[in-house]
């Protein structure tokens, strides 16, 4: 198999697999991982082909799946681990922001956690409560882990990739609303660095923005505002922490505006973070405030209200009016 | 009929004759396997004795027994209809209680009025028998609000979705009812998944410690999602109660009078200052694990045919029926209620409003804040800049 038309979940099961088999070290663990293959099916057919030995159902303990993955981490092994949605991440968030995070500088060095935590995370798909959300920006606050979201097929495969062969400890969300887009996966690929952010669509008059879920969305714009004869460039962010600021100043310079995109709250948010960078870097040839769209301070709602929560082409459209409106 | 509880004044019955003997290979000791639990009526409608728990049902009327079953027959259509309006798209997910009526509705029954719930979410029976009105526990389902019932309107909390962090919530309730010197009690649900939650081993050290006023009612429905039992524990989930030091007991959660017997006892317990007790109904989810599961691709069709013999619903239905009483005329009266409850919710779940756009900027806050004030003025004018284009 070389290129391949597959589907963004596909892309990870087929990533992992190959992990799987090239490395007697990685280990799957989570909650239906096994027979059911997961919620989300990502996982299928590992442990039919791979045994309960390395593709393990876990008991329904977060805190216990991190701190356990930790463990055998120490012990030479490489755990892939999944949290099965975005909200059940948080009884293992003290295992993954006190130990996973900080064993590497408290060990001086001597100790390496390669663990990868697999979060399914983001909106529009009508769940209900604790189903949608978008807690990227609290992990990438945290010191000590890599915080990275593919937005494609092609990425999701090479980033699980990279994210597995890290000996840093990688947060790995995936846009569960994206797991059934198709893309084109070159599997003998070389891929560029796991933190570096992607041109997907060239412009001139302003930059958006985006990684994950959000990477299709701005795409979207950018077309909207082209039968506009306005020409947006947009950029996939691809990694949250570390980010590519380089990139996006590349682009700034370029374009003289920018527009940052995600789901989550706005407050606090990680665009909160590249729009105080941007602002600092190219305050000289920033032409507008850097505008964010994002989540509201409110707690995720309801599904029959979400498609007013998240961004969406009307929001970021009129964010974009309002950048070039300076 | 034999009972194990680790309650220090109970007499120790038969101690099962499973062997795991020339099982070398995985020498998996399965919990399903164990045979002891607390019965009064068998599958077969038989109504057996049992010395230490009959007491609490001895009293019980011919009326009260229909009672029980209505409930239970009513739990059922409610679930059908529900999981049927999923089907029809009215519903965005359901999480069906099919086979666990007994559990539920045995030990809703147990409960005073001034007793507390603290649900997961798929204590549909439990809060009929509180007297919530089931059309109020849709919306959640539907996508229109996060819960949607005032709590403190029937002592029964919000259900709660992520697993087992209810459990402290109970415990905390119970330890204050202790504070207060009142003598209600706190019932806390979870499923034998969430039993390997760390909160539900913290809420059991809680409760042992501060002796808190509580019952734990575990629902072994033998499933979380795609895990059997067997991946969450390797001795019966009610034994892990001695460790902590409070009783634990396990009661065939598709006998509705064993329920109600049993969980009267552990609040009685829990009433008179006695602590904590956990209680393990062995049940049966006999659906899926919500609307988006599918259960063959883990489970056969035999097991669920076992566990269909043990309805908890036909085996009430035979002891009514054998013990005269209850007639054709109650039989045929509670299915008309019972389509005229479908009905009412089929209606009730049509006519609900999706929710105004500003609710998501309610309640964020009890006394209110800054930044939703400014994001709420700002989204309003965001609409209003539509309606000023429809407008034009
Ligand atoms: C902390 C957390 N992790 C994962 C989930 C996803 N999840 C929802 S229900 C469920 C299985 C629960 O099984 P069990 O506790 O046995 O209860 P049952 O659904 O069988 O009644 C899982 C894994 C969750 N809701 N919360």
């Amino acid at each position: 198999m070389a290129a391949e038309k597959m589907a963004l979940a596909k892309a990870i099961n087929e990533s992992l697999r190959s992990a799987l088999e090239a490395d007697p070290k990685v280990l799957v663990m989570g909650e239906d991982v096994g027979k059911l293959g997961g919620v989300f099916r990502v996982t299928d057919g590992l442990q039919k082909d791979f045994g309960e030995s390395r593709v393990i159902d876990t008991p329904l303990a977060e805190s216990g799946i991190v701190g356990t993955a930790i463990g055998l981490a120490l012990r030479g092994y490489r755990p892939v681990v999944e949290i099965q949605f975005d909200g059940f991440v948080f009884p293992a968030y003290d295992q993954i922001v006190t130990q996973l995070a900080k064993m590497h500088a408290r060990s001086l060095g001597k100790v390496k956690l390669p663990v990868v935590v697999r979060i399914p995370y983001g909106g529009g798909i009508g769940a209900v409560e604790h189903h949608s959300e978008s807690p990227e920006a609290l992990f990438a606050h945290v010191s000590g882990l890599k915080v990275v979201s593919p937005s494609n097929a092609s990425d999701a495969y090479w980033m699980m990739q990279q994210a597995i062969q890290s000996d840093d400890p990688v947060i790995f969300f995936e846009p569960k609303r994206r797991y059934w887009d198709k893309a084109e996966v070159n599997t003998e690929a070389i891929p560029g660095p796991l933190h570096k952010a992607r041109v997907v669509r060239e412009g001139t008059d302003l930059t958006l923005a985006a990684y994950g879920p959000m990477v299709k969305l701005c795409q979207e714009v950018a077309d909207a505002a082209a039968e506009e004869g306005k020409s947006l460039e947009v950029l996939d962010l691809r990694s949250v922490s570390p980010l590519d600021f380089d990139s996006i100043q590349t682009s700034v310079e370029k374009t003289r505006r920018l527009v940052v995109v995600h789901e989550a709250p706005v407050f606090f948010g990680s665009g909160a973070e590249i729009a105080a960078r941007i602002t600092e870097r190219c305050f000289y040839h920033l032409e507008a405030p850097v505008l964010r769209v994002g989540g509201y301070h409110a707690p995720y709602p309801p599904a029959r209200l979400e498609e007013e929560y998240l961004p969406g082409l009307d929001r970021v459209l009129d964010a974009v009016d309002r950048a070039l409106a300076y | 009929m034999t009972v194990e509880s680790t309650a220090p004044r109970k007499p120790r019955r038969s101690a099962g004759t499973k062997s795991t003997a020339g099982k070398r290979t995985t020498a998996r000791k399965s919990p399903h396997a164990e045979p002891e639990l607390v019965q009064l009526l068998t599958p077969e409608g038989e109504r057996v004795e049992n010395a230490e728990y009959d007491k609490y049902v001895a009293g019980i009327t011919p009326e009260e027994l229909r009672g029980l079953y209505r409930d239970m027959v009513l739990t059922r259509r409610f679930d059908a209809e529900a999981t049927s309006l999923q089907r029809q798209g009215e519903l965005g997910l359901w999480a069906s209680l099919l086979g666990q009526e007994a559990a539920q509705i045995g030990s809703g029954r147990a409960l005073r009025d001034d007793d507390y719930v603290f649900p997961t979410y798929r204590e549909h029976g439990v809060a009929w028998c509180r007297g919530v009105d089931p059309t109020n526990l849709l919306g959640m389902f539907r996508g229109v609000n996060n819960g949607g019932w005032d709590p403190n309107g029937n002592n029964f909390h919000l259900y709660t979705i992520v697993i087992g962090s209810q459990t402290l919530h109970a415990t905390g309730y119970a330890m204050g009812i202790a504070k207060d010197g009142a003598d209600s009690a706190v019932i806390a649900y979870f499923g034998d998944g969430a039993s390997s939650q760390g909160d539900v081993a913290e809420s059991f050290t809680f409760s042992a410690v501060y002796n808190a006023p509580v019952v734990f009612f575990c629902q072994n429905n033998q499933w979380a999602i795609s895990e059997p039992t067997e991946k969450q524990t390797r001795v019966p989930l009610y034994q892990r109660a001695q460790g902590f030091g409070f009783p634990g007991v396990r009661v065939d959660g598709n006998d509705v009078l064993a329920s109600l017997a049993v969980t009267k006892w552990a609040l009685e317990r829990a009433r008179s200052g006695e602590g904590p007790t956990l209680v393990e109904a062995y049940t049966y989810r006999m659906g899926a694990h919500t609307t988006s599961d599918d259960p063959t691709r883990y489970r056969g069709d035999e097991e669920r045919l076992a566990w269909e013999a043990k309805d908890p619903i036909l085996r009430l239905r035979r002891y009514l029926e054998a013990s005269n009483h209850a007639d054709e005329g109650f039989f045929a009266e509670l299915e008309a209620e019972s389509e005229a409850l479908g009905r009412r919710v089929r209606e009730a779940v049509r006519a609900m409003p999706d929710p105004d756009h500003f609710a998501m900027f309610e309640n964020v806050y009890a006394d209110g804040h800054a930044l939703v004030d400014e994001e709420r003025a700002q989204f309003a004018a965001y609409q209003a800049s539509f309606a000023d284009v429809e407008g034009a």
